[in-house]
């Protein structure tokens, strides 16, 4: 029984494998949560796909300190994130901001979803067409087939 | 003989080849860059620098010990300069070093050093090993002033004109070319 709780400990506990290192957080938890939300926010600018919130790289570590340093220091998340921005621009940002430059990122899906709706509504249209009601000759047309067809299996049955 | 029965208009082929010319076009721009990045006219780990023709951001560095002259955002008024941002553990700067050498001997420029991420020990034996072309150090252990200025990997090198303006980053290595095409014709056209 022993064992198993130790090997569920491992298991569950050993996920957190972080890159914020125990004396880079700040001792006021909901500073320190401030400071993950903010940092989660940011991109490493060595690595580029990670944040600066699981990035080992000593850049993004020092980003970190410096995250927690402004917020200790009576920043707003909102100043921190322009700070970063003001010095390595937009790109910092793994969430990018609403601008005209970005409005393609924001709209892009919608316009999609709209686009594709046009195409589903006027191929419905089409089928509908399709089903239309018979003009009287082609229900003659088509009784005299069903005719014939009806005449020749009889001969080939008798 | 009968009628042919009025047949519905044949439904448009052509919107089918849409898809496909978009998506052959997308993969067009991914070759383009692919092979763009293989021959090196985009570096996709180059970021865009915002700073150029903004005032360099205050910082004020620690001298290294025993060698005198710190470094302060105030230093860089009155003259044009560069500063370097190195440091010992920094492979591409000891490539770097031999044209920083050239460039102090000229005298048209001084050189003011950024030791980042070191520490001062390391910084002072590579310099006495490798020759100093500084005319000021300052040392950033905790990337304070490299982050004001938005490095991103060592070695990066601002030009600084007499108002303390950037007027001019290099990402990486400096060349003999990059020197002698662009930065000291640059140097010539601020100092007037």
């Amino acid at each position: 029984m022993k064992r198993l709780a130790l090997l569920a400990a491992t298991l569950f506990l050993s996920t957190a494998a972080l890159a914020v290192e125990p004396q880079e957080m700040l001792k006021d938890p909901a500073l320190e949560a401030r400071a993950r939300d903010v940092s989660k926010g940011i991109r490493c600018v060595q690595c580029q796909n990670e944040t600066i919130d699981e990035s080992h790289a000593e850049i993004a570590r020092d980003m970190r300190i410096l995250v927690r340093e402004r917020i200790t220091a009576g920043d707003s998340n909102q100043q921190i994130l322009d700070y970063m921005v003001s010095r390595y621009g937009d790109y910092v940002l793994l969430k990018p901001r609403f601008m005209a430059s970005t409005l393609i990122l924001w709209f892009g899906p919608l316009l999609v979803f709209v686009i594709g709706g046009f195409v589903v509504a006027s191929r419905l249209q089409l089928r509908g067409q399709a089903v239309a009601p018979l003009t009287p000759e082609e229900e003659q047309a088509l009784a005299s087939l069903a005719e014939a067809s009806l005449s020749d299996s009889g001969d080939k049955a008798s | 003989m009968a009628e042919t029965p009025a047949t519905a208009p044949a439904p448009k082929r052509w919107p089918y080849v849409i898809p496909l010319v978009a998506i052959l076009a997308l993969g067009g721009v991914f070759v383009k860059r692919l092979l763009d990045i293989e021959t090196g006219a985009v570096d996709p780990k180059l970021l865009p620098t915002v700073l150029i023709s903004t005032p360099i951001p205050d910082f004020d560095l620690q001298a290294l010990p025993g060698r005198g002259q710190a470094l302060s955002r105030n230093d860089l008024n009155g003259e044009v300069s560069l500063i370097n941002v190195w440091g010992s553990w920094c492979v591409a700067c000891a490539y770097e070093h031999p044209v920083l050498m050239e460039i102090a001997a000229t005298g048209e420029v001084p050189i003011h050093g950024i030791a980042w991420r070191d520490e001062p020990a390391k910084s002072l034996g590579w310099l006495a090993k490798n020759g100093d072309p500084y005319t000021r150090v300052g040392q950033d252990p905790a990337s304070k002033a490299a982050i004001a200025l938005g490095v991103v990997a060592a070695p990066e090198t601002f030009l600084v004109d007499k108002q303390g303006v950037i007027r001019y980053k290099q990402n990486g290595v400096i060349t003999r070319a990059d020197w002698e095409h662009k930065i000291r014709p640059l140097i010539a056209q601020l100092k007037k």
